[in-house]
């Protein structure tokens, strides 16, 4: 008689966690995520090996994201943070451990505020002080250099190494770098970063990647056709090239002889043949389509001395279309109305192993390629997911040009206001403010701890360097036994809305979580028995 | 409770031995209480939803995290979500659950302060149960009551006055109303766009308000303090051919729920292709219905066509090549949005296209967010100005929702506002004064009805308790205090309520803690109307499921 026990208001299996059952729940779950992510922090933080359940499939990775992403987590706290960590992705493209990090410090301080009585309400007040204070002070230290080129590239490229730095491409970062810059800058503004395409291929080192100035399109060249074509007039198409069906609803053939049958088989052909006749009439060379393109029309193209590249995916074709100027086209009744596309040469190249087609000279540059090269695939997989966060980053850069030192200089400089701005705040809310400070502080303590050093000392030293008025100062994490320098000679830069999206982020999810009193789980829905 | 078994479909059956037993038919599966237990068990259970929601309530009240079946989860505030996504199984608390949700679609707020008072008015009502009253004097008490306490209501009700210019009372109940929530971290920021967003979409000749002009949208990144309010219509959609232009000025817009397909007639039908000849006109027949439509598009002058079907390639870029930006898969809320706020008219069939049938709007310009390809079509400066779109943005999707949900609550306080000026004082100040106003009307009642009264006044009292407990503050002596204070002072009756925040005074008037009367009232006539209901069951059977039955 279950459902008349008159407490028991739930379906049976849901469980109810009150007050400081829940409270406590939320903070050890965000504490833990914190603590999973914390080792691969910084410069000399460590890769994980996240290995499939299902598959066995293994990946190694640095990335806080993609660790949060592909563990199974069953604690409501531990979620919230990974939502965070997988938009900071979406958004900024790095900083993703950092969110989950500080996130995490900033609950295990309110934890002991909890435990000295305050009211969680409370604490919120003060971490929004604390989090304003620390974004202005942020928004103060950042610097602009978008006005001169010169020094808005060593910005991009001194941001490109700091995020490189900690991922797998440490070593080749200035090379990296270097790469990733020169492809944003040819998108001139945009943030689309699909138009840059990274093509992964085994062998060789990992230096040497390249960047290519062209495009160069993983797929095959038609059967017979010319594997070198110079002066290019491409058409760019997303059409049908197998059979073109009659789109009129409910259309469909009756025949009722086997003659009549050849004849419409004829006309379907027939039908083909004056498609392929009116993009021949485009004038061009060479026939690029999204879809397959079947036998038939392609021993016409051959026939007409036309290269035709088939099964050119979604992506790709957008990409060519914007390298090569032309549109995507669907229909070829005017050719005189479709714009063709231009390059000086398409010729087929070998990487590796494989040969993959490559268009130089291309009219418009906006688009081109980074080629990778790696030993294994998994190797690979991690220098792509690197170079992403380094190109997301950059692009990102770009639209917002301020940045603002790394090595744990931004942190402090923001504890420094924090703490400031709390001595001036009355009442409770003061203890609260000051946590905020030693959760930012807690940054620079991993990377120290991070990188095998005395971190309670060189955090010392920072704070010390940051009260003299030395506010570029950070840490030295390269020279052995550490120091402190200032980092905008070392060339430590990271992008200002990065920083502010993390501390912007980590404080509304520490908030959200320090409000939470209840956690009600419903039971799990049951699987229905076949 | 083995006494309890229905015994109507029993049979008596002898064993070998001749000794009797009872066989209950299903025995296991039912279930029947009666009399005063059914009714305690009842309110039992309505106690202990009260009891989750309670620490919900007020400016200090804290969050609820809910675990979907499914693993999502939620965090909010609301009253009404906590108790709809709580998978409640007992039929006495699902008639709470209903409860806040008839609040939430009446008034929009106010739905855990509902739950709270009838979790307290059954409670007291169980005590006078123990006394000996009969369940139906108590709830006719409790409705005497309740029409004295609305009579306060109205007493010490107040006018605030606003304007399309003047807007900072407003402001003021929609901060009040967001003052519990998380939104409060950009108080002012939310309260201005909830009372902007009403007032660009309120008439307030008619004094009504159309919220199927207001549309919130949500997209994770960014922080709280970058929502925003955009005046026209936000789609998630983006331009047909990425080689359109992605901003159109001067836009005139043909808004048509036709595909861009040849026609086809309504009834099923059959085409049957027999001959070459057949074919070959039915693909001349294709091609030119396609140039026909865009050139009726074209005709109209439109420069934007927004489509509530897709369109395949072939007119894609028929489109293109014509210049002709269009989306399609726009669904159909959004088409009559976009139609409303451009003052066009929705076109079913490229026939009926005319110059006069098209949309305006000023622009209509493509956003691109973060680092992933996510695209938002913007159409603003729009012919009709009244249709607004609330635009949210926060670093997780809980909050955003949670955001979202707080940003609902504020429009209906404002547009209840804009219906009906008049408002009472909020932090329990009303509850107080109502209270007081029961209290003396109880000792003028003779008869049973007149305890009845006087738990009513107590159950009222728990409200401004609740809120001085989720604020930290001795709930008692708390309430002693304000109490004798709104005695004392006939100036601070209704005024005078709990200092949730601290501040330093309680006169809820001055810190402009307000509600808008209709609200209160009916927070007091649900709750006292779901009393009865409940009190008046006193047997309940349950032809219950066995185990096995899924």
């Amino acid at each position: 008689m279950s459902s008349f026990s008159p407490t028991q208001i739930f379906e049976e299996g849901t469980t109810e966690e009150k007050g400081e059952n829940a409270r406590l729940s939320a903070f050890v779950g965000a504490i833990a995520v914190g603590d999973l992510v914390k080792s691969t922090l910084g410069p000399k933080g460590m890769d994980k090996i996240l290995q499939s359940a299902s598959t066995g499939d293994i990946m190694v990775t640095n990335d806080g994201a993609t660790i949060l992403k592909s563990i199974a987590l069953d604690n409501a706290a531990a979620k919230v943070l990974v939502n965070i960590s997988k938009v900071q992705d979406d958004e900024v493209g790095d900083g993703t451990t950092s969110v989950a990090v500080l996130a995490a410090e900033l609950l295990r301080e309110a934890e002991k505020l909890v435990d000295k009585k305050i009211h969680p309400q409370t604490i919120i007040e003060g971490y929004r002080i604390a989090s304003q204070a620390a974004l202005k002070a942020l928004e103060a230290s950042a610097v602009d250099h978008s006005k001169n080129p010169e020094a808005f590239r060593n910005d991009l490229l001194a941001i490109a190494r700091t995020t490189l730095s900690s991922k797998i491409l440490a070593q080749d970062r200035t090379h990296f770098a270097e790469l990733a810059v020169d492809a944003i800058l040819r998108l001139k503004g945009s943030s689309d970063l699909s138009h840059i395409q990274i093509i992964k291929k085994t062998g060789g080192k990992l230096s040497e990647s390249y960047l290519d100035e062209g495009f160069i399109l993983d797929k095959k060249i038609g059967v017979n056709q010319p594997k070198r074509l110079e002066k290019a007039k491409i058409l760019v198409a997303n059409t049908s090239m197998d059979t073109d069906k009659v789109k009129i609803f409910g259309a469909r053939l009756k025949v009722t002889s086997t003659g009549k049958l050849a004849e419409l088989e004829k006309a379907e052909r027939e039908k083909m043949k004056a498609k392929v006749e009116k993009i021949k009439a485009h004038g061009i060379n060479c026939f690029i389509n999204r879809q397959l393109i079947y036998n038939w029309p392609e021993q016409l193209f051959t026939d007409a001395g036309i290269m035709s590249i088939e099964h050119a995916d979604f992506d790709g074709i957008e990409r060519l279309a914007l390298v090569t100027g032309g549109e995507i086209a669907s229909t070829f009744d005017n050719p005189e109305q479709v714009k063709l596309g231009h390059c000086d040469l398409i010729e087929e190249v070998l990487i590796g192993e494989d040969t993959l087609i490559k268009f130089s000279g291309v009219a418009a540059g906006m688009a081109c390629t980074i080629v990778l090269r790696g030993a294994t695939e998994q190797l690979l997989d991690e220098a792509e997911r690197s170079l992403h966060d380094a190109l997301a980053v950059l692009s990102q850069t770009v639209i917002e040009p301020r940045t603002t030192l790394g090595g744990g200089c931004a942190e402090s400089l923001m504890a420094k206001a924090v703490e400031h701005a709390a001595t001036r705040i009355e009442g409770k809310k003061q203890t609260a403010a000051a946590a905020f400070a030693i959760a930012l502080r807690q940054l620079p303590t991993i990377l120290a701890d991070n990188a095998g050093l005395d971190s309670g000392d060189l955090v010392a030293r920072l704070r010390k360097a940051h009260y003299d008025g030395m506010t570029t100062y950070g840490l030295d994490l390269m020279t052995p036994g550490g120091g402190i320098t200032d980092m905008r000679e070392m060339g430590v830069i990271e992008s200002y809305k990065l920083k502010k999206a993390v501390v912007s982020s980590a404080s509304e999810a520490a908030e959200l979580l320090l409000r939470v009193d209840d956690i009600i789980r419903a039971a799990p829905r049951r699987r229905e028995r076949h | 409770m083995a006494m309890n078994l229905d015994l109507s479909n029993a049979s008596v059956i002898k064993d070998e031995q001749g000794r009797p037993f009872i066989i209950v038919r299903d025995q296991g599966k039912k279930k029947r209480q009666y009399g005063n237990e059914a009714v305690k068990s009842h309110i039992l259970a309505a106690r202990t939803v009260a009891n989750i929601v309670k620490t919900s309530l007020g400016p200090r009240g804290l969050d609820k995290i809910l675990i979907s079946p499914d693993g999502d989860i939620t965090v909010t505030n609301d009253g009404a979500t906590i108790l709809q996504q709580m998978e409640i199984t007992n039929h006495v608390a699902k008639l709470l659950v209903e409860l806040s949700k008839s609040q939430d679609d009446e008034i929009g707020d106010g739905t855990t302060g509902v739950v709270v008072l009838a979790g307290a008015l059954l409670e007291q009502a169980a005590e006078l149960i123990d006394k000996g009253i009969h369940p139906i004097r108590i709830a006719d008490g409790y409705d005497q009551a309740c029409d004295i306490a609305v009579a306060e209501l109205d007493n010490i009700s107040d006018v605030i006055e606003f304007s399309k210019e003047d807007t900072s009372n407003l402001v003021k109940v929609a901060k009040t109303s967001l003052g519990s929530k998380i939104v409060s971290k950009a108080h002012d920021q939310f309260a201005n766009i909830a009372v902007d967003a009403v007032l660009s979409v309120a008439d307030l000749e008619r004094k009504d308000v159309d919220f199927e002009l207001i549309k919130m949208d949500g997209k994770v990144g960014g922080a709280l303090e970058d929502t925003l309010l955009v005046k026209g219509v936000l789609i998630d959609k983006d331009f047909s051919h990425p080689q359109m232009p992605s901003e159109v000025r001067d836009a005139k817009i043909a808004i048509l729920t036709c595909a861009f397909e040849p026609p086809k007639p309504k009834t099923k039908h059959k085409l049957e292709i027999t001959s070459v000849e057949e074919f070959k006109k039915l693909q001349t027949y294709e091609r030119e219905k396609f140039i026909e439509m865009i050139k009726q598009i074209k005709d109209t002058g439109a420069n934007l066509a927004i489509c509530q079907w897709g369109f395949d390639d072939e007119a894609n870029h028929l489109l293109l090549q014509n210049g002709l930006p269009a989306v399609r898969w726009v669904g159909g809320p959004e088409i009559e949005l976009i139609a409303i706020a451009t003052n066009g008219r929705i076109v079913p069939r490229f026939e009926d296209l005319k110059a006069e049938k098209l949309g305006t709007a000023g622009i209509v310009r493509e956003m691109t967010f973060g680092t992933t390809r996510e695209k938002m079509l913007v159409i603003e400066e729009c012919a009709n100005t009244r249709a607004v779109t609330i635009f949210v943005r926060g670093s997780n999707k809980m909050i955003i929702d949670e955001a979202k949900r707080s940003l609902h609550d504020a429009l209906c306080v404002v547009r209840n506002l804009v219906k009906d000026n008049r408002v009472v004082y909020g932090g329990g100040s009303a509850e107080i004064a109502c209270s007081l106003a029961v209290e003396d009307a109880a000792v003028k009642t003779p008869g049973l009805e007149q305890y009845a009264m006087r738990a009513f006044a107590e159950a009222l009292d728990t409200i401004p308790m609740t809120l001085a407990e989720n604020s930290g503050l001795n709930p008692i002596a708390t309430l002693a205090e304000v109490k004798s204070q709104q005695v004392k002072d006939p100036k601070g009756r209704g005024r005078l309520g709990v200092d949730c925040m601290s501040k330093g005074s309680n006169n809820m008037k001055e810190a402009f803690v307000i509600d808008p009367l209709i609200g209160k009232k009916q927070q007091l006539m649900l709750a006292t109307q779901l009393c009865r209901m409940v009190l008046k069951v006193n047997n309940v059977i349950v032809s219950g499921t066995g185990e096995d039955d899924f």
